[in-house]
């Protein structure tokens, strides 16, 4: 039985319009996509251009200076440096020891709520709370002054949620079967998380520390409220000495300032050409931070093709 | 229920269980099971999804033990110790070093088949290297491996074929000279050749071990077993002399699983 | 841990069945090491409690409350001090609206047609670009909000100050994009096909499948996607403290500048903040407000978003 002449054009011309609407609809989500990348390039474009004239050898030698022209991110750098060491020393430990006990022995008591709980709390706090617990803390009751180690305890306790998510999701990829082979060969707790757990979810834990660093390094708001001092022209005490044992550090009680505090420092000047100063260390701060995701993930894909489940 | 014993033949009991029960939370997944093991011989357990046998394996070397809410009752011995493994002062450790398994799927880790072999031997702390590589070429041996892997024991354990993996897994599970070996159906993700090579084995194996198998192919449990346990929704139906249960067996419910009328 | 009832207490234990006491205690050890490193995570937050609490009743021993929400001043360094939060509360708000404004449709429709329309090559080239989008430090956003995004306003709109909430608004809502279109694609996904294959075996289009089907089934997901983002915007500081100027003028005006709770913390960060000054009180007493709305905040999107993963 088929429909009349006119019903069968306006069925016709129902679906061309709701096809039509469709493809409006792709064409919009295509031009949301291009603005976000459009953000992305315009941001890259404008402080290579604004910081074109800062981009020499010097710049990354020199101390800040009055001198606009003759100012360098070095002890910016070195700051950065020397607090991504802090940060991932405690960050890592900790957090991988966090991921593993959730995993592979927290029992379900309610112990074990309250802790899951918190960690994803403290995923959502701002970053400038973390910058009033130290100053409250860390700063004054525990007298670790304004310094390398507080800005890197600061920066460990902010990432932290971070490596214990990436160590949980890569310890639960691991196949049952493989525990129970472990086990049944007599293998203690122990045993099989040192010997299986922590090398096979080893590339999903190194993916989340290095994207928990390259999230530290940008951080500025808890490091101004620690006190990260903005014209720092000298570098922390250097950590290796001539008498023994060698090693020293002096360093981690020092004064300090980081990347994001000087593009922020020279920022905020009304000076322009200091601006040009502070496109050329923000590009160099949007680079670190580009490859360290890119090594993140460069690093997953090498790790993870030994392991076929 | 039943409670048979081993028909009069010379063999010593390996491993017994009297009045054995196991709870999974509130689930009675396990009623009264009375079954012997025979010193190098092999017994098959054999009945429909969810009747228990695996269970009752993994019982032997304390598996259940990794999940809570599980429940041991009654005893599980092992001889020539007569001790009753599920009582809580023994350590599991020691009994899953005496009693080894192997898994459905095929379970190599992601490490060197050497590596695979020997890791039974790290872990009790052994590291000498002469040692370990005797070891690994004895448990190969015994497992018919060795010929095939000898000239690549550093490649990854991955780069085998499903037989030949699984042959890997039984040479890791030979590698800690067991005295039980638990077989958790060893075949059902292998092609019928890997599957024909495999019990070969077991029937070589036994000469050195006493082996319980779990298997889901009654074929497989009349090819391979000395003795054969039917069981049906956690109860233990009939125990006996592999040939007498499948060609006469006692119970009619046995007779009514084998001849293929359920199940 | 699994039990055995008493039958066989009788029966002896061999030597090499029983327990042995040096790896017991080993392992013990170790998981007690595991353990206290897990339990630092609720340190954190006691010690943020703590801190912002002990701060507080200093401050609120010399303020009374009801100032501190009823005033419409703030002016805290003054010899006439005013602190009435309502001030920061008012910056704080209107950023993070003009943010949300641009953030949930932007961001919701990239998640839409990431989910229902896009083809995997056009997921490989999107993947990238969200990323690389929220990985960059919030103080570049800031330069960028400041000295490029501004002078484009400012050329749309004259009246534009130098410094205003629309301007870091904007940029931070672009920030925030990912946020947003992340979860809530991820809710999108988690939608059965089954059915998105009801719906198209009735002849309806892939738009009317999405908007009519996918997104109502996963509107919890994506009602936890816009939450979390309004958490981060009115966590945001950078950007506020480098384009949106720091006068905490109470305005609803966003194309004024005006200071919001964080980036008054900042302010008073950067000059001198004498331990015990009121100054030093003050910015615990907005850290505390703060920390309310987005814990209130957070902890409905966490709600939400398991809410959605438990049903599919």
């Amino acid at each position: 039985m088929s429909l009349p002449a006119e019903e069968i054009a306006a069925i016709r011309a129902n679906i061309a319009s709701r096809k039509t609407r469709d493809l409006i609809f792709t064409s919009i989500g295509v031009l949301c996509l291009a603005l976000a990348l459009a953000t992305i390039a315009a941001l890259f474009v404008d402080m290579a251009i604004t910081g074109w004239d800062r981009f020499r050898p010097g710049f990354f030698t020199d101390f800040p200076s009055r001198k606009a022209v003759q100012a360098g991110i070095l002890s910016a750098w070195v700051g950065s440096l020397a607090v991504m060491i802090v940060t991932a020393v405690v960050a890592i430990p900790l957090g991988v020891a966090a991921g593993i006990w959730l995993e592979e022995y927290a029992p379900k008591h309610w112990i074990t709520d309250v802790i899951e709980i918190n960690i994803n709390n403290l995923a959502g706090v701002p970053s400038i709370i973390y910058g009033l617990l130290a100053l409250g803390l860390f700063v004054y009751t525990f007298g670790l002054g304004q310094s390398v180690q507080t800005a890197g305890l600061t920066l460990a306790l902010l990432i932290l949620p971070v490596v214990i998510v990436s160590t949980r999701e890569a310890i639960r990829s691991i196949p049952q079967m493989i525990r129970e082979a472990a086990y049944g060969l007599g293998a203690t707790k122990w045993q099989t998380v040192k010997d299986h757990i922590v090398p096979y979810s080893l590339p999903g834990i190194l993916t989340g520390i290095i994207l928990g660093l390259s999230r530290a390094i940008g951080e500025t708001a808890p490091i101004i409220t620690i006190g990260a001092l903005t014209f720092i022209a000298f570098l922390p005490p250097s950590p290796i000495t001539d008498t023994a044992p060698f090693l020293n550090f002096e360093w981690l009680k020092a004064p300090f300032t980081v990347m994001p505090i000087q593009i922020f420092n020279w920022t905020s000047r009304p000076d322009s050409a200091f601006h040009q100063n502070a496109a050329a260390a923000g590009a160099v701060l949007v680079a670190m931070t580009l490859a360290m995701n890119a090594l993140a993930i460069w690093l997953r894909y090498r790790l993870r093709k030994n392991i076929k489940w | 229920m039943n409670t048979p014993k081993l028909p009069p033949t010379p063999t010593k009991i390996k491993a017994e269980t009297k009045n054995f029960n196991f709870y999974y939370g509130d689930f009675h997944a396990l009623k009264n099971i009375n079954i012997q093991l025979g010193e190098n011989q092999v017994t098959a357990l054999i009945g429909p999804s969810g009747c228990g046998k695996s269970t009752l394996l993994r019982s032997f070397n304390r598996m259940h033990d990794l999940y809570a809410g599980n429940r041991y009752e009654g005893e599980l011995i092992l001889h020539p110790d007569d001790t009753n493994l599920v009582d809580p002062r023994v350590d599991p450790i020691e009994v899953r070093m005496r009693l080894s398994m192997v898994f459905q799927k095929p379970n190599p880790f992601p490490k060197s088949i050497y590596e695979n072999v020997i890791y039974g031997q790290r872990v009790r702390g052994v590291t000498k290297r002469s040692v370990l590589d005797d070891k690994v070429e004895e448990a190969l041996t015994n497992a018919a491996l060795w010929d095939e892997v000898k000239h690549r024991l550093h490649d990854m354990a991955f780069a085998l074929s499903g037989g030949q993996q699984q042959r890997l897994c039984i040479a890791r599970a030979l590698a800690t000279d067991p005295e039980v070996l638990l077989f958790d159906e060893p075949t059902s993700a292998l092609d019928p050749i890997a599957t024909a090579s495999i019990e070969e084995l077991i029937d070589e194996l036994k000469k050195k071990v006493t082996i319980l198998i779990v298997t889901h192919n009654m074929q497989q449990a009349a090819r391979v077993s000395d003795y054969t346990a039917y069981m049906y929704l956690g109860e233990m139906i009939e125990f006996g002399v592999t040939d007498e249960i499948f060609i006469k067996p006692k119970d009619k419910r046995t007779e009514d699983y084998i001849t293929g009328r359920f199940g | 841990m699994s039990s055995t009832s008493a039958v066989s207490a009788l029966r002896p234990v061999s030597d090499r069945l029983a327990k042995r006491a040096s790896r017991h205690v080993k392992e013990r050890i170790i998981e007690a090491i595991l353990f206290a490193s897990a339990a630092i995570s609720v340190f954190v937050t006691l010690g943020i409690v703590y801190v912002l609490l002990k701060e507080s009743i200093v401050f609120f021993s010399q303020v009374s409350v009801v100032d501190f929400l009823t005033d419409t001043q703030w002016t805290p360094l003054f010899d006439d001090a005013h602190f009435g939060i309502m001030v920061l509360l008012s910056g704080t708000a209107v950023s993070s609206f003009v943010a949300l404004l641009v953030a949930i449709p932007i961001g919701t429709i990239i998640a839409i047609y990431l989910s229902e329309f896009a083809t995997p090559h056009a997921r490989e080239i999107a993947k990238p670009i969200l990323e690389v989008l929220s990985g960059i430090p919030t103080v570049v956003f800031g330069f960028f909000a400041l000295l490029f995004v501004t002078p484009i306003l400012q050329w749309f709109l004259p009246s534009l100050p130098g410094f205003s909430l629309l301007s870091a608004g904007i940029v931070m809502g672009i920030m925030i994009i990912p946020i947003v279109s992340s979860i809530s694609e991820d809710a999108m996904r988690a939608v059965p096909m089954s059915l998105r294959e009801g719906s198209y075996a009735m002849g309806a289009t892939r738009l009317q499948t999405a908007l009519r089907v996918v997104f109502p089934a996963a509107i919890s997901g994506i009602a936890a996607a816009y939450i979390l983002g309004i958490a981060r915007a009115v966590g945001e500081t950078m950007i506020l403290a480098i384009a949106a100027g720091m006068q905490p003028n109470l305005v609803w005006d966003p194309m004024e500048p005006a200071a919001t709770i964080t980036s008054f913390i900042v302010q008073v960060a950067l000059g001198d903040l004498p331990h015990g000054s009121v100054g030093y009180n003050t910015i615990f007493a907005a850290g505390l407000t703060l920390m309310l709305f987005t814990l209130v905040f957070n902890m409905l999107g966490f709600w939400l978003q398991r809410r959605y993963r438990e049903r599919y």
